[in-house]
């Protein structure tokens, strides 16, 4: 092989290398919050998607979700109470798979999802009136954005903003 | 009796016992637990009134919402959360086959929602005379 030749092998395969890293890194990064939001119950489903899309619980800590499933009776100021068993259930899954406080994903005693840090960093762009369209109605109507809220895909490609 | 005999009567027994727990599976059967219920808490219990359920239905009763706040006027009608905007179906039976299937979950959603709108629990009179009134509406 050339000098030459050899030069331009020895690029090529940097960034050949280089692009390969780089799309492993990116698919494992959309492929971790795919996964994030993939943990499902349906129970959790049916109860708690009946009247709001059912929040994936990575969205809030263990102790959030404890704080929330204790007042089910007042419940950002509805009764959606359930029997004992339900709760229990419910409780269950959403601990299992709540956000790690640990990991700075979510402050520990934030029970309004759309207050927590994570939320208001990845809406800063949406304008407040936004919020107020009447299609939206509130921060807390995931599913007038995001279409696909409803299977937890949350995915900024698939976001629609409606008038 | 032989074992296998034995098994199947057991099975049947529990079957047939299972299914008289959960055998209310449609409004017409519902309304009939609700109508023995409301029997058991006054003997001056007179039926059910699909006037007195609509009124119930619409009324605010001093606070903020009524039923057809999430529901609609019309209960054949898509309903919307009112905080949510969630889309709720239809509550008629005549528009929405789900609709009083299950007395459990009917009893689930009238806690929640009574509570909501008039501050406490339905009774068994009140709970039939919604049912009667949403039961009218045809196809």
């Amino acid at each position: 092989m050339s000098p030459k030749h050899r030069r331009w092998t020895l690029d090529a395969t940097v960034w050949i290398a280089g692009f390969a890293m780089a799309a492993l890194l990116v698919t494992e990064a959309v492929a971790t919050d795919r996964r994030a939001s993939s943990a499902t119950n349906p129970t959790w489903q049916s109860e708690c998607g009946s009247c709001h899309v059912a929040y994936p619980p990575h969205l809030l800590s263990a102790q959030a979700w404890r704080s929330i499933l204790q007042r089910l009776d007042r419940h950002f100021g509805v009764d959606a109470s359930v029997d004992e068993a339900t709760a229990s259930t419910i409780g269950a899954f959403l601990e299992a798979n709540a956000g790690r406080a640990a990991q700075g994903r979510v402050e520990p005693s934030t029970i309004r999802i759309t207050q927590t840090r994570w939320f208001r960093h990845e809406h800063a762009e949406v304008a407040p009136s936004t919020w107020n369209r009447s299609a939206v109605g509130s921060a807390a109507n995931c599913g007038a954005c995001h279409r696909n809220a409803a299977s937890g895909d949350f995915s900024e490609r698939l976001v629609r903003m409606p008038n | 009796m032989n074992a296998s005999s034995a098994v199947a009567a057991i099975v049947l027994a529990v079957a047939v016992a299972g299914s008289g727990l959960t055998w209310a599976q449609s409004p017409a059967a519902i309304s009939k637990r609700y109508a023995e219920a409301a029997q058991r808490a006054s003997a001056s219990f007179a039926g059910f009134s699909a006037q007195r359920g609509e009124e119930l239905f619409q009324a605010s009763h001093g606070g903020q919402w009524s039923c057809s706040s999430c529901h609609t006027r019309n209960p054949t009608a898509v309903g919307k959360h009112a905080k949510t905007g969630k889309p709720i179906a239809p509550l008629a039976p005549a528009a929405n086959a789900e609709r009083f299937t299950s007395i459990a979950t009917a009893d689930k959603w009238f806690k929640r929602n009574c509570n909501d709108v008039i501050g406490r629990k339905c009774t068994a009179q009140e709970k039939g005379d919604v049912l009667s009134y949403l039961m009218q509406f045809k196809p």
